[in-house]
């Protein structure tokens, strides 16, 4: 994949192999055929794999640092405090998976059993699953172009042992690029109940969330909310308000007005919540009292409301 | 791999010939290459390539920025040069300059398309094509210092812009993370990254590190503190200083206001202005 030619036309369109540009590709034969056309045959064994699996959210955001590992995190251990529900986080940012840090899982390993890789589990009705488990050191670096992790996030979705689950949360890295395609077009034969978009008050951030709705109404990727993190920080000592991440724009909630998607809630700053994901542990187990969690519950409340009323149904959202 | 999308948008520049066109279409005048990295997401790579070109600047340096970070770009609302076009002369693309002086240059994948909320939606090959042109056809003319800002992670754009820039050496990195333990992890990667690519890392840059209550003045360490200089002694590379939070930069920044001569007034210039001066002054250090 290294040396695709600048003009290729993309494997799935009409003048693959036929363009100028294709000439002196090594894939040429290969695309002129028409093979690269054919959908991927492990749509159609995700789809079964994920007949298990009742609902699918994605975590998704345009800008990186606005707090989707922290939501997916704190969402998954919302929901798996109800002990006869089976919530299980996939973890797709390939090059920056911190959620292995964050629920206190560092330095696990993944194992191989008959039935597929085994997730790591937190509780009993909690796995978890990121390519930080597949690393031997925590330096690392996962220096991959989009064809490889692509092939990674096939094999989580594939060849994972989820067994039978409630939800399953997948978190993605920043952008609308390779891992969000990838996620989408793997799972689009077996229905994604929709995404959940984070974001900061300012307008920094809400420009590239504009540009993830935008991703979703593409890719006709249902949305079941914008979250707005950081909104207000509450001062540990004089416990007045201030705003670092200023709404200059009106935040998250006139975005959402003026898009016609609703907002599920606003998630103060509390420097407790960065503490807690750097112990690896649950915040809302932690401060159970404090203004953070009320806000993540009623928002968790919000999307098992939503996945309530949007039973799965069998439908190809994304047969284009 | 099936693709399912559409090609998405073009990158056909707007062609009106402009009048001012500097001489050498590649980076052949430019002295010294700094791409701003970090594993993590929303740390302040953008910000800090921002601030740092404007230290640069106040230094009496003639500066660039490359923004490379397609799906995200944000420099040019940061600079105030949103909805500007890049034009065409002979030598190549010509950059934009958010300065009367000019004495800052500025190109990003924002300029080329047609509403600032349309979503890049490419993988990687033709991210890595744009990258390419973005090196090879820009008309940099004579720099002092062009600033590589990158989006987050060590994948495609990053190899595109350490491949394409290769031959222009020297070229440094300057290694941007907040203070806690979940940033700190991903920015490891990413000196490891710096490692394997044969990358020289000018340094760690600490960003976010307090924030002053305006009400009662009290510091509180709302992402923790300390981790980048940890990191950058675990790593055996320069630590080049805190950056502190300042909610009236990040305002200034966001309702566009004159960012440019407010930023000297900042608390964060001091600790910017630190930083410059030691990559002015700095050679590059080896990860060893």
């Amino acid at each position: 994949m290294e040396e695709v030619p600048q003009g290729c036309p993309g494997t799935g369109s009409a003048q693959a192999g036929r363009g100028a540009s294709c000439q002196g590709c090594p894939n040429q034969r290969l695309c002129a055929s028409g093979a690269g056309a054919a959908p991927d045959p492990a749509i159609e064994e995700i789809k079964e794999k994920m007949k298990t699996v009742k609902h699918k959210i994605l975590v998704l955001s345009g800008k990186g640092g606005v707090g989707k590992s922290t939501f997916s995190a704190h969402l998954a251990h919302g929901l798996a405090e109800d002990e006869n529900t089976q919530v299980a986080l996939l973890d797709i940012d390939i090059c920056g998976p911190s959620i292995p840090k964050i629920m206190g899982l560092e330095g696990e390993q993944v194992h191989q059993s008959g039935s597929g890789w085994s997730p790591v589990f937190v509780e009993d009705n909690l796995g978890v699953m990121s390519v930080g488990f597949l690393l031997s050191s925590p330096d690392d670096a996962v220096i991959w172009r989009g064809p490889k992790k692509n092939g990674m996030i096939k094999q989580f979705l594939r060849d994972v042992d989820w067994g039978e689950v409630d939800y399953l949360i997948v978190d993605t890295p920043p952008g609308t690029s390779d891992e969000h395609l990838s996620a989408v077009q793997y799972l689009s034969a077996a229905h994604i109940d929709g995404a959940v978009i984070i974001t900061t008050p300012q307008e920094v951030s809400l420009q590239d969330v504009r540009k993830e709705i935008n991703f979703c109404h593409k890719v006709k990727l249902p949305i079941i909310g914008v979250v707005e993190n950081m909104s207000v920080f509450i001062c540990p000592k004089c416990k007045k308000e201030s705003q670092i991440f200023p709404p200059t724009t009106g935040g998250a909630e006139v975005m959402c007005q003026d898009l016609k998607i609703p907002l599920l809630g606003k998630v103060p700053l509390d420097p407790h919540i960065g503490k807690s994901c750097d112990k690896g542990q649950s915040f809302l187990m932690d401060a159970p009292d404090s203004p953070a969690t009320l806000a993540y519950r009623s928002i968790i409340q919000r999307i098992q409301e939503f996945c309530g009323h949007h039973q799965p149904k069998e439908e190809h959202f994304l047969s284009s | 791999m099936t693709a399912l999308f559409p090609p998405g948008i073009s990158w056909e520049p707007a062609a009106p010939l402009s009048s001012y066109c500097p001489e050498p279409g590649n980076l052949a005048g430019v002295r010294h290459i700094i791409l701003v990295l970090s594993g993590k997401g929303g740390v302040g790579k953008s910000t800090i390539s921002t601030e740092l070109a404007l230290a640069l600047r106040h230094a009496g340096k003639k500066v660039g920025i490359l923004d490379v970070d397609l799906c995200g770009p944000s420099i040019p609302r940061m600079l105030r040069a949103q909805g500007r076009a890049v034009h065409q002369c002979d030598s190549g693309w010509v950059p934009v300059f958010v300065d009367q002086e000019q004495s800052i240059s500025l190109m990003s994948v924002g300029f080329l398309l047609e509403s600032p909320d349309e979503a890049v939606v490419w993988r990687g090959p033709k991210k890595n094509a744009l990258i390419k042109q973005f090196v090879s056809d820009v008309a940099w003319g004579q720099l002092d210092y062009l600033v590589v800002d990158t989006p987050p992670g060590t994948s495609d754009e990053h190899m595109a812009a350490v491949e394409a820039l290769r031959p222009y050496s020297p070229l440094g990195a300057l290694v941007v993370t907040t203070p806690q333990a979940v940033s700190v992890g991903d920015v490891r990667r990413e000196l490891t990254f710096c490692r394997k690519t044969g990358l020289q890392v000018v340094g760690v840059v600490e960003n976010m590190s307090g924030f002053v209550c305006p009400h009662c003045a009290e510091c509180t360490n709302v992402f923790s503190r300390g981790g980048g200089e940890a990191l950058a002694r675990l790593a055996g590379v320069p630590f080049l200083g805190s950056v502190p939070l300042d909610p009236e930069l990040t305002r200034s920044l966001e309702e566009g206001r004159d960012f440019i001569r407010d930023f000297p007034k900042s608390p964060a210039f001091p600790a910017l202005s630190s930083i410059a001066q030691k990559v002015l002054s700095g050679a590059p250090a080896r990860l060893s």
